[in-house]
Order: structure tokens, then C-alpha cells, then sequence
């Protein structure tokens, strides 16, 4: 018996985060949690010590601490313009397959969960059915019908795919999402003179936005980190995404550990900030996911 | 109010009304038949979504499985056909076999590893607590970053001068070093270390969602009935954290099948097969693409499709049939 289990019954999660102090869990678990947690970021650390490092440092005694602390690594890959291109051309990427996927994917599933027509099941089984094609599987076709679009080495050249592959999961998590939307609300709107169109906008909308944002976000991050699609379309270095970046600069400048370490260690920054902001609601949407 | 069926032209069912309806639940839209407005809607509403998906995802899969007949280079029409030849030549080439091998390895594994471990922390995290929010953060973390860097890092960390074995040296352990990347008695054990940090965090996240969605009612019941924590756990909880389980393995599975990135970083294409952690993947790649072959390469990817097909066939048919009857089927309450 653990002393969590002694607090007195929460009325619900909700309410109870609110309250401004949780007690204090057994020590055990704080203690192994701290172990685990190590475990997870001592590879990370790695990296970005590493940075902090020089080549000479790294070689002499691979696993020691920065003495004296460097900078100049990371002012190297900062400064220059190789390393923003790609956190732009990332940025872009990723943010313009969020959004598509989330319009799209919110519009297939408010049909699929919400109209009631004979080839409804057929549709959610043709999007389920996509997570069976991973990428890997079609990615040297796709790579031919990018090339005969002209979408080689242009960002709309992944965008697509991206969009298109992200789609099945979104359809799975969305579709519960507006299914759960009470019954009650739709005749209301209904009665008070709202078209199915107006109710997608002004309730389905603003009610399917947990689950909209945890999608969006999965859609986000499978975009920023992709490696094999970006690495099939994008062959022109003014092209690259972030991944494909890292990998270039890790072969380019092989020799140079330190400065290896340091750019690797700035290109996960940006996905680090995003999840940090997002985390909540991360979970909160495959909670969502799991029950539906 | 035990029958309602809803259309427009009844204005008599209020909101009122419907706020105390617990009964049978109402149909969506009546069953009538569908009007032309309602599909334009439909089609102005799918079509979007369905053309993308089926330009991007099922006419390349479709494309794979036509040049898999085919030797092809990649450019022009394919018209060297050649039947099954690639497919014949693809189940000879014990590179492959070993590659299927190998997938089969790091399923396995995976779940061994991740699963158990996973399911602990979880459980032990599930509680209001101080922390829980910044703990399941940062084992969080790994997951988010991409493979890429995740390959970069740990290969640099893993050379045979570097900090893995420096540290090693250090802590007095000088007779654990090892080369960890090319050794092939060891390489395969170092991926599944690198694929069991970079996605339990996935499976925690998982496992905490499944459980934040079992009543706490339940367990209280319990408490007060006497059970003690593990108790709980394992009579209650865990049962109820099924449907979790099985879904969190399934994705693991094909995940497994599928492995690319962390592989073909890491090892390359080349040092991969004898290192003996190439996978069908890599195999895909190396033998495809990168040697111009594309009719050979789009034939891998074909059986690599086929053997994931065919698992999560099974899979479905044995293991998630109960979760998935409920959600293909219409449902029978609300």
C-alpha cells in the first residue's frame, strides 16, 4: 500500500488538476523513475556536451565533461546558413502537412462518423487499410509518380505523400472524436436551423479540437523527423530537411565529432520545444484514441 | 420517450427533451433515402482526403506490385517483363532470408523488452503525484526525437573509442568493452538496446492513456474490499489495460517489420548485412534503389508487404478480433 493510495477519493482527474499541490508518491517509485530517467537522457546529454567539446577533448577521453566548456562549435553551425535553411525548410514541410491533414482528415471523418450511407463502412475500411502500406512499401513507386508530377527536390514533393499517409491515423483517432459528440446537440442544432455544414463549423469544429490537435501534432513530428521519403525526393541540398541534414553534415564533416555533436544536438531543439508545449495534449488525444 | 426517431419535420422533440432521453439511442439522420445536397456534401467532404490517399498511397502500392514483374531501371517504360523471376531470385538470396530473420529477431524482442518494462513504469506512474507530468515528459523525450539524430548520436557514442566504452574504462568495467556496432554477436543486441530506449516512452505514454481511461471507482472498490496495490494491479487494472496491450503490440509488431531508419543510419547499407541487423527494409534500399534495380527493389517491397499483411492478418483475426468488433460493426449503443 503505497501513501497515494491513502488520499482521499479526487472527484476527477479534471478537478484535481486544478488543485494547485498533488501529495508526494512513495519514494520507491521516485527513486526508480530518476534511474529510468537517466537511462533516457544520458544519451541525449552525450550529444549535446559533445558540442560543448573539442575534437581533441572527444579523442582523448570520449566520455568525459566539457573542460574548459567550447562554444564554438555551436557558433559555427549557427551562424552559418546551412543549418536554418533546413529548420526552415522542416518547418515548412511539417507545418504544411499539419495542416493538411488535419482539414482533410477532419472533413473524411465527420462523414464517416456522422452521415449514415451504404459504402460509409467501405470508406473508414479503405483509410484503415492505409496502415497496412507503410511508406517503406510504396516509397520507390512514389518516388516515380513524384518524379513525373516534377515535384523532385521540392518540398510539395513530401508534403503530399505526408498528408496521404498520415491520413489513416488520423481518420482512426478522429472518427471516435466526432462520434462522441452527443446525439442531443446535433438535433438542437438542427432544430434551431443549422445546415450539416454550419453544425461541422460551429460545433463539430470547436468540439473535435482535442482530438484535431493530437493528430496534428503525431502528423507534425512523424514530418519533422521523416528520413526515407525526404531522402528518395530531396537530392538537392538547398532542398533538405532537417534529417536529411544532419545525416549530410554527420558524412561531410565526419572527422569533425564536436562539430557532428553540436549541429545534431541544435536540429532536435526545435521538436523538443514543440512536444514540450503540446505534451498535455499529446496524451490527452491518445486517451482519446484508446478508448475509441 | 422510448422510440424517437428524428427529422427535421418534427420540431415537438426539443432539447429539453433530448437532454433526458437515456433509452434507446436515436439514429443519426433518418434512413431515408439520401438526397442530392446530402451527396455533394459527402462527396465535397471525402473526396479531398480520398484523392490524395489514393494518388499517394494505393496507386504507388499498386505500381510496386505491377514493376515487381518487371526488370526495370527506373526510367522509360517497364517492358522487360520477367514473371516471377525477381520473386524467385528474392527467396534464394539468403542476404534476405537473413533479413527476415533478423525482422523476425527484433519482434520478438521488441515485445519482450519493451512490453514488461513498459507496463511496470506505467503502472507505477499512474497516480496523482507529485512529478508524474515532468517524469512521464522526459521518458517521453527519446520518442520525439528523430531517428536520424537518435542513429548519429548513438552511433558516435558506440564506436569502439568512444564514450560508451571510455566510460566503461572509467567505472573499472574495461573487460565489458566491446565493439558494439560491428560485432555481429553483439550488434543486434545494441540495436534492440537503441530501439527499446528511443520507443518505450511510446508504450508508457500508451499504457498511461489506456489506464487514466479505467474508472477509479473500481480500484477503490477494491482498496476498500481489502486488495492491496499489486493486487489491484494485476485482478483489475491490467485485465482492463487489454485492449491497450494489444494494440500497442500490434503497432509495435509492424513497426518491427518495417524498421528502416535507425538501421540504415546507423549501420548504412552495406555494414548492415554483416553486422546482422540488415533488415527487408535495408535490403529493400541496397538492392533496389541504390543498384538501380527498381523492378527487384518494388518486388522486396511487395513480399516485405505481404509478410506484414499476412501477420496482421492473424494478429487481427486471433488477438484483436474482440477489441475491433465493436468499432467496424455498427454500433449497437452509444
Amino acid at each position: 500500500m503505497t501513501s497515494t493510495t491513502a488520499v482521499a477519493p479526487a472527484p476527477q482527474p479534471i478537478l484535481s488538476k486544478l488543485k494547485p499541490t498533488l501529495p508526494w508518491g512513495h519514494p520507491g517509485v521516485y527513486a526508480l523513475a530518476v534511474v529510468v530517467i537517466i537511462l533516457m537522457l544520458a544519451p541525449i546529454a552525450y550529444i549535446v556536451l559533445g558540442g560543448f567539446r573539442t575534437n581533441a577533448q572527444i579523442s582523448t577521453d570520449p566520455s568525459g565533461f566539457p573542460a574548459p566548456w567550447n562554444i564554438g562549435n555551436y557558433v559555427d553551425v549557427l551562424v552559418g546558413s546551412v543549418f536554418w535553411r533546413q529548420v526552415l525548410n522542416s518547418t515548412i514541410a511539417a507545418g504544411a502537412t499539419t495542416i493538411g491533414v488535419v482539414t482533410l482528415g477532419l472533413m473524411a471523418s465527420y462523414v464517416i462518423a456522422r452521415y449514415r450511407f451504404q459504402a460509409r463502412g467501405l470508406l473508414y475500411a479503405v483509410f484503415a487499410a492505409g496502415l497496412m502500406f507503410p511508406m517503406t512499401v510504396a516509397i520507390t513507386p512514389l518516388y516515380l509518380v513524384i518524379k513525373n508530377l516534377g515535384l523532385m527536390n521540392n518540398l510539395g514533393g513530401i508534403i503530399l505523400p505526408q498528408i496521404a499517409f498520415a491520413l489513416p491515423t488520423t481518420i482512426i483517432i478522429l472518427v471516435p472524436f466526432l462520434r462522441a459528440i452527443p446525439d442531443e446537440i446535433e438535433e438542437a442544432a438542427f432544430i434551431d436551423g443549422c445546415s450539416r455544414i454550419g453544425f461541422f463549423w460551429r460545433m463539430v469544429v470547436p468540439l473535435a479540437v482535442p482530438g484535431v490537435i493530437t493528430t496534428g501534432i503525431l502528423a507534425f513530428i512523424a514530418s519533422w523527423n521523416g528520413y526515407i521519403l525526404p531522402l528518395f525526393i530531396l537530392n538537392n541540398e538547398a532542398s533538405f530537411t532537417l534529417p536529411l541534414g544532419v545525416q549530410s553534415f554527420a558524412s561531410q564533416y565526419s572527422v569533425d565529432t564536436a562539430k557532428v555533436l553540436a549541429f545534431t544536438s541544435l536540429s532536435m531543439i526545435p521538436a523538443l520545444i514543440f512536444f514540450s508545449l503540446f505534451e498535455r495534449r499529446i496524451v490527452g488525444g491518445l486517451t482519446g484514441a484508446v478508448k475509441g | 420517450m422510448t422510440t424517437r426517431t428524428y427529422s427535421p419535420a418534427e420540431p415537438q422533440v426539443t432539447a429539453g427533451d433530448d437532454s433526458t432521453g437515456g433509452g434507446t439511442p436515436p439514429p443519426l439522420v433518418g434512413r431515408r433515402k439520401m438526397s442530392w445536397a446530402t451527396r455533394i456534401e459527402i462527396a465535397l467532404l471525402v473526396g479531398p482526403a480520398l484523392i490524395v490517399f489514393l494518388a499517394f498511397v494505393i496507386f504507388p502500392v499498386v505500381m510496386a506490385a505491377y514493376y515487381g514483374f518487371f526488370r526495370w531501371q527506373g526510367y522509360g517504360p517497364a517492358t522487360d517483363f520477367v514473371g516471377l523471376q525477381n520473386y524467385v531470385t528474392i527467396l534464394q538470396d539468403p542476404t534476405f532470408i537473413d533479413a527476415v530473420r533478423h525482422n523476425g529477431i527484433i519482434v520478438v524482442l521488441s515485445l519482450v523488452l519493451q512490453g514488461p518494462a513498459a507496463i511496470l513504469l506505467a503502472l507505477l506512474l499512474n497516480r496523482k503525484m507529485r512529478g508524474q507530468s515532468i517524469i512521464r515528459v522526459l521518458i517521453f523525450v527519446p520518442y520525439v526525437i528523430s531517428e536520424v539524430v537518435v542513429g548519429t548520436g548513438w552511433s558516435l557514442m558506440l564506436q569502439s573509442n568512444g564514450a560508451l566504452n571510455g566510460m566503461l574504462e572509467k567505472l573499472g568495467l574495461g573487460f565489458l568493452q566491446a565493439d558494439w556496432l560491428s560485432n555481429p554477436d553483439i550488434a543486434m543486441w545494441t540495436l534492440m538496446l537503441i530501439i527499446t530506449w528511443k520507443y518505450i516512452g511510446f508504450a508508457v505514454i500508451l499504457f498511461l492513456a489506456g489506464l487514466q481511461g479505467i474508472p477509479d471507482e473500481l480500484t477503490e472498490a477494491a482498496q476498500i474490499d481489502g486488495a492491496s496495490f499489486w493486487q489491484i494491479q494485476r485482478q483489475i487494472t491490467l485485465p482492463l489495460l487489454g485492449p491497450t496491450l494489444r494494440i500497442w503490440a500490434f503497432l509495435s509488431i509492424i513497426g518491427s517489420l518495417q524498421l528502416f531508419d535507425l538501421v540504415y543510419i546507423i549501420w548504412g547499407q552495406y555494414i548492415a548485412s554483416t553486422a546482422g541487423t540488415s533488415t527487408m527494409a535495408t535490403y529493400m534500399v541496397a538492392n533496389g534503389r541504390t543498384s538501380g534495380n527498381f523492378g527487384y527493389g518494388n518486388a522486396v517491397a511487395v513480399v516485405l508487404f505481404l509478410i506484414s499483411l499476412a501477420v496482421a492478418l492473424v494478429y487481427q483475426r486471433f488477438v484483436l478480433r474482440r477489441d475491433t468488433d465493436g468499432a467496424l460493426t455498427e454500433k449497437s449503443s452509444t
